[in-house]
């Protein structure tokens, strides 16, 4: 079937067998972001440590309701992202958003991306976008809030 | 006889001849697969005779109605009027209750603006006044078309919102009604059948309560009008809204049905040309009712479409519909309640239902199923179908719909339901 392009192996396996689910702590900012098209929602944590003098994404962590897609993007969200500078997670969380709005057309780089290049198949599906940005950008929003938190924001309003 | 008022005195509907009325039909989907098209309840498809008449005003007759002094103007106008006429014998209602809005969503919220609006209107818009202490009844199992607007019309006003809870299977509670419709009670809200469950609440039963302590009674017939004979003078309420594009009618254009003393009496919702008297530097007066609610120019086209629209289901039956749609209920209820791991939400009987059958499959979300679907060429609706708190009521996130109307058939019914056994199989855990 033409949807198994989306529905990759391993978007499934991300999906059955989520990282990171269940929110820990400690944190720096804790956002709720909700899709109002179908309901999904997510509740989403970020810790941020220093590496070198540059912030970094010591952890993410999530509570989430919703589709496969949204699931397993939000599962391999977490595991591409954690460990990065966040100066390196921003460009990755760009990259990732440019496939999305692809449909279809975009050569993604996977030594960029890692496992995230499998919704490439998503930005076939207009409808289903949303669903594998949604733990995205709680991510995204999440880390600019924990960096006014910690009061790193100045250095990567960039 | 079903309390819904189904006779045994059908026809079936020819559904083969119906199909080939409606060329969309006829187009091949995703892997060149045949549309199966089970989203009628979010909008339905539109046949030739339909796509015909707005051509032909378009071609012939296009001018603004009620304006121009020439022969165009003149028959767009006599069009526009005649539209009217025809909406108004769909329903059994008299022409100058009929008032034309972009849609059912739009005719709710005239109502509920014109509420607010009286405030400050002249005092034979009295009864129209909510403030402080006053109470808008709703029900939890309503569109957001007839939540949202009185959510707002309290917040502008000071009114208090209360509502009506359900039942287990989806179904109106009532057993509070008598606590719940006092005499703070200035207006109830309800819808003739919700768009998730199917259920048909008794709104003739609620309009008498709601009368007999003096509120108005408005009703959300967007789900009810094309599938069912609605007669606005057994209804038993004040106002109905419809859309024309959920009847095989165009989108953009939707019905406010409200009786003729409450219209004369009601202030105005959108303001502009076509809909005043006279205007001068500091005042205007405004016309008439349904003309004082019409402002700018009208949708005249999409007026003779939809008139065109109640032509064609006139021609079948609005009786042979319902009985139709109730046949093609009774086998989704059975197919998909067949299947291990699904849940229906709403009755599980079409006694007082309609062709609304939601459910949810245990550990495949919704929007999983809906694209599994999809793929088949089977189109649902996956979401919460604009009714949240419904669907939270019932204890669930979202809900894959099907919905069926005149061009519907029982191998539908079976592709849906071999299509979720497929969706079932797909997301198996590993």
């Amino acid at each position: 079937m033409e949807v198994e392009s989306m529905y990759r192996e391993i978007i499934l396996d991300h999906y059955r067998h989520p990282h990171s689910r269940g929110l820990r702590g400690p944190y720096d900012a804790e956002v709720h972001h909700v899709n109002p098209l179908c309901g999904d929602e997510v509740t989403l944590r970020v810790a941020l440590k220093d590496a070198g003098g540059e912030p970094a994404i010591a952890d993410v962590s999530y509570d989430a309701l919703g589709c496969s897609i949204s699931q397993a993007s939000a599962s391999v969200m977490t595991q591409t992202l954690i460990g990065k500078t966040v100066r390196e997670a921003m460009g990755i969380s760009a990259a990732f958003l440019e496939l999305m709005q692809s449909r279809g057309t975009a050569e993604p780089d996977e030594d960029l991306l890692g496992d995230a290049v499998a919704f490439e198949g998503v930005s076939k599906y207009p409808a289903r976008v949303k669903c594998a940005l949604l733990g995205w950008m709680a991510w995204k929003d999440a880390t600019a809030q924990a960096l006014d938190v910690t009061g790193q924001a100045d250095e990567e309003q960039t | 006889m079903t309390a819904t008022g189904i006779s045994a005195a059908t026809r079936p509907l020819e559904v083969a001849e119906i199909r080939a009325d409606f060329p969309i039909l006829g187009r091949a989907v995703r892997g060149g697969r045949p549309l199966v098209y089970l989203d009628s309840g979010a909008t339905s498809h539109k046949p030739r005779q339909v796509l015909d008449a707005e051509r032909d005003f378009y071609t012939i007759h296009n001018s603004a109605a009620h304006r121009g002094a020439h022969l165009l103007g003149e028959e767009a106008t006599d069009a526009y009027e005649g539209a009217r006429a025809r909406v108004a014998a769909f329903i059994n209602g008299d022409r100058g209750e009929i008032v034309f809005a972009k849609s059912a969503t739009e005719a709710l919220n005239l109502v509920a603006y014109a509420m607010s609006n009286a405030a400050t209107a002249g005092p034979e818009a009295e009864r129209f006044r909510v403030g402080p202490g006053d109470e808008v009844l709703v029900t939890e199992m309503e569109h957001h078309a007839n939540l949202v607007p009185w959510q707002q019309l309290c917040q502008r006003t000071g009114a208090t919102l209360r509502w009506f809870g359900i039942t287990p299977d989806g179904r109106l509670d009532l057993s509070n009604a008598a606590e719940l419709i006092g005499d703070r009670t200035k207006i109830v809200a309800i819808t003739y059948q919700s768009n998730v469950t199917g259920a048909i609440p008794p709104v003739g039963q609620i309009a008498a309560l709601a009368h007999a302590r003096g509120a108005l009674v408005v009703v959300d017939g967007a789900q009810s009008v094309p599938h069912r004979p609605v007669d606005v003078a057994a209804l038993g309420a004040d106002f109905l809204a419809f859309s024309a594009h959920k009847m095989l009618g165009p989108s953009g254009i939707g019905v406010l049905w409200g009786r003729r003393e409450l219209l004369g009496a009601m202030p105005p919702f959108i303001t502009g040309g076509s809909m005043i008297e006279v205007v001068r530097m500091e005042v205007s007066t405004f016309l008439p009712p349904p003309e004082r609610f019409e402002a700018g120019v009208p949708a005249a086209a999409q007026a003779v479409g939809l008139a065109a629209a109640c032509d064609y289901l006139d021609a079948l039956g609005m009786q042979n519909v319902a009985a139709h749609e109730e046949a093609l209920t009774a086998h989704a209820l059975d197919a998909l309640g067949a299947i291990d791991g699904v849940r229906i939400l709403g009755p599980l009987s079409t006694d007082d239902r309609g062709g609304a059958v939601s459910f949810t499959i245990d550990g495949v979300h919704p929007h999983d199923v809906g694209q599994l679907l999809d793929e088949l060429g089977i189109a649902v609706r996956a979401n919460h179908h604009c009714a949240w708190p419904l669907h939270r009521a019932l204890g669930v996130q979202a809900s894959t719909r099907a919905t069926f109307y005149v061009y519907n058939t029982h191998g539908e019914v079976d592709a849906l339901a071999e299509g979720v056994r497929q969706a079932q199989r797909f997301f198996a855990a590993a």
